[in-house]
C-alpha cells in the first residue's frame, strides 16, 4: 500500500533544524479584539502554520517553526498588524540544504 | 563598538553579498561581511540552478572545487491539468561540454564554499550577527551599521545591502518600501533523497547529467505560480511557488499546494520511496523592472533580491544577484581608487553600469509581463492548461470521430471558454509583453 503523503505541516517542520531563541519572538502580533482579514489570511498563508486562532478569537503567532520567509511581513507589517524582524544572529531556522 | 573602520560593510552572505565582498576584497579594500546565519548559507534558500558564466567572472576556476551537483542536459516544460502533462522537452548532448553552462546546486553547501573564497580574498566574515539598522548621520548619510552584538556599531565608507528579498534594513531606514503581496511569490520546497542510480534511471541520466522540470497549470489552482523539479546527485529538489497576493486572496495553503503537486500522476512516480530531509520556504521577487527600488544613495548601494532583481520569466535570480554584487563592488573600487567620497552621485556609477548589463536590459524587456500574468492568472494558469490538455487528449485518442469534426469541437472549446475576442487579446497581450 502506498503511504498517503502527510499534509501536516508539523511533520514537515520536523525535518528541519532550529535554534529557538526562548522568550524573544522575532514576530509579534499587535493586540486586537477582532483580527483583521490580513491577519486571518495568515492562518492559511504561513507555510509553517505559525499563526493560529486562540479560543478568544485572537490570532496568535508561535515562531518556533518559522522559516523566516517574510510572507506575513509582506501581508501584515504595512498595516501594523504585526511587527516583524529577523531572529538574533545564530538563532532561528538552520537550513542544511536550503 | 568595533573601533576598526572599514572601507565597506556588506550585509548578507548570499550570492549578491558574496560576489560584492569577494570583488572588493580581491582589489584590496578592507571589507567586513555580516551574516545572521550560523554560517554563510544556513539562511539561504533557492531551487537551485547555478549559471556558470556569472560565477566564472568572479571565480574562473570554480569547477575545480565548488560543490556542484549535476550539469543540466535537459529542460522539460510541462503544462498540466489534474491528470496529465503536455510537455516540451529539450535535451542536447551539446550540454555535455567541458565547461557546462548550468548546474544544479544545494545552496547551503555552495554558499559555504563561496564564503571560503571571500575569506581567502581577505574579507572579514562575521556570522551569527544580525544587522538591526543602518547608522545615518544628521544629513541622512549612511555611515555604518548597528548589529545585535553588544555595542555593535560599526562604521564604513559604504554599506552594500545584500540582505535578500525582505530587505528589512532598507525599509527601516526609509530607503524603500516593503515588497507588496502582488510583487513577491512564496515558494515552498522539499528535498527528496533517493539513490543516485534511482535518479539516473527515473530521469534518463548518466554520470553527472542533470535535468529540470518546470510545470504550470492546474497545480497552482488558478493562482500565478509554477512547480519545479531539479535533479541533484542524490536528491531531488521539488517545490512550488505562487504570488503571495494569490495565497492571501484564495486561502490556499502552500503545503496543500505542495502535496497536490507531489500527488500529480506525472510527478508521484518520480519521487516514490524518497526520504524527505528538509522543508523550506522563501520569497521570490516577481515585480520585475517596475518594482526595482532606488539602487543607491548617500553611502549605500543595494544588490540582488533586496533590489528585487529577478527575472521571473526565465527563472533567473542568483545570477542577477551575483552580477549586481560584482558590478556594485567594481563601481565602489573605482570611486575608491579616485579617492572620491561615496556620495549618491558617485555611487550612481553602479546604476549606470548595471543599466548597461544584461541585468537591467532583460528586466526591461519583460517589464509588462508581471502585470499580464498576475492579473489574468485564472486564464493563464487554469483555463488554458485545461483546454490544452483536453485538446491534446482529443488529438491522440482514436475513437472513430472524423478528424474534421474533432478539430471543430476543439476550436469550439477554446472559443466557448475565452471567446474570439478573449483569445485574440490574450495572444496580443502576450506578444506585446514578450517583445
Amino acid at each position: 500500500m502506498p503511504r498517503e503523503p502527510s499534509q501536516r505541516v508539523e511533520d514537515k517542520l520536523f525535518y528541519n533544524r532550529y535554534l529557538v531563541d526562548s522568550g524573544r519572538a522575532h514576530i509579534k502580533v499587535r493586540p486586537h479584539t477582532t483580527p483583521s482579514s490580513r491577519l486571518l489570511s495568515m492562518l492559511k498563508a504561513c507555510p509553517a502554520r505559525c499563526y493560529e486562532l486562540n479560543d478568544k478569537g485572537h490570532v496568535e503567532v508561535t515562531v518556533d517553526g518559522c522559516m523566516e520567509c517574510g510572507t506575513c511581513r509582506v501581508i501584515c507589517a504595512e498595516s501594523g498588524d504585526i511587527e516583524w524582524s529577523y531572529p538574533r544572529g545564530g538563532f532561528g531556522v538552520l537550513f542544511k540544504f536550503g | 563598538m568595533i573601533e576598526e573602520r572599514f572601507d565597506a560593510i556588506v550585509v548578507g552572505a548570499g550570492m549578491g553579498g558574496n560576489a560584492a565582498a569577494l570583488t572588493m576584497a580581491e582589489r584590496g579594500l578592507k571589507v567586513l561581511q555580516l551574516e545572521r546565519g550560523e554560517y554563510s548559507g544556513s539562511k539561504n534558500v533557492q531551487g537551485a540552478i547555478l549559471y556558470a558564466d556569472m560565477l566564472e567572472k568572479l571565480i574562473p576556476n570554480f569547477r575545480e572545487d565548488a560543490p556542484l551537483e549535476r550539469h543540466l542536459v535537459e529542460q522539460r516544460f510541462w503544462i498540466v491539468d489534474e491528470c496529465s502533462h503536455t510537455g516540451l522537452h529539450y535535451r542536447s548532448d551539446d550540454f555535455n561540454e567541458e565547461k557546462p553552462n548550468r548546474y544544479t546546486i544545494i545552496r547551503a553547501q555552495f554558499d559555504k564554499w563561496f564564503s571560503e573564497k571571500v575569506r581567502e580574498a581577505g574579507a572579514t566574515v562575521l556570522c551569527e550577527t544580525t544587522v538591526t539598522e543602518l547608522l545615518q548621520d544628521s544629513h541622512g548619510r549612511v555611515v555604518g551599521v548597528r548589529t545585535d552584538r553588544n555595542g555593535g556599531e560599526i562604521h564604513a565608507d559604504v554599506v552594500v545591502l545584500a540582505e535578500g528579498v525582505n530587505g528589512l534594513l532598507g525599509t527601516r531606514a526609509g530607503l524603500r518600501g516593503r515588497p507588496a503581496p502582488d510583487k513577491v511569490a512564496l515558494a515552498v520546497k522539499e528535498m527528496h533523497f533517493l539513490s543516485r542510480e534511482t535518479i539516473d534511471a527515473r530521469f534518463n541520466l548518466k554520470g553527472d547529467e542533470g535535468l529540470v522540470i518546470e510545470a504550470a497549470g492546474t497545480i497552482s489552482r488558478g493562482m500565478t505560480g509554477m512547480g519545479f523539479i531539479y535533479s541533484n546527485k542524490e536528491c531531488i529538489s521539488l517545490g512550488i511557488g505562487c504570488l503571495v497576493a494569490d495565497f492571501q486572496r484564495t486561502g490556499e495553503t502552500p503545503y496543500g499546494l505542495l502535496e497536490g503537486f507531489k500527488r500529480h500522476p506525472s510527478v508521484a512516480p518520480l519521487i516514490e520511496g524518497s526520504e524527505v530531509k528538509e522543508y523550506s520556504a522563501h520569497l521570490i521577487p516577481e515585480g520585475g523592472y517596475k518594482a526595482i527600488p532606488q539602487l543607491c544613495g548617500e553611502g549605500w548601494v543595494v544588490v540582488g533580491d533586496a533590489a528585487q532583481l529577478n527575472n521571473a520569466i526565465h527563472r533567473e535570480g542568483s545570477n542577477l544577484a551575483m552580477t549586481s554584487g560584482r558590478i556594485a563592488a567594481e563601481a565602489i573600487c573605482l570611486i575608491k581608487s579616485r579617492k572620491d567620497p561615496m556620495t549618491a552621485k558617485n555611487l550612481s556609477l553602479y546604476k549606470k553600469l548595471l543599466n548597461d548589463s544584461f541585468v537591467i536590459k532583460d528586466l526591461k524587456k519583460y517589464k509588462d509581463m508581471p502585470a499580464l500574468l498576475h492579473t489574468h492568472s485564472q486564464n493563464f494558469f487554469l483555463t488554458y492548461p485545461q483546454l490544452f490538455s483536453k485538446a491534446m487528449q482529443d488529438y491522440v485518442r482514436v475513437d472513430g470521430t472524423p478528424k474534421l469534426e474533432r478539430e471543430k469541437l476543439m476550436l469550439n472549446s477554446f472559443i466557448k471558454a475565452r471567446s474570439w475576442s478573449g483569445l485574440f487579446s490574450d495572444a496580443l497581450r502576450i506578444a506585446r509583453a514578450w517583445r
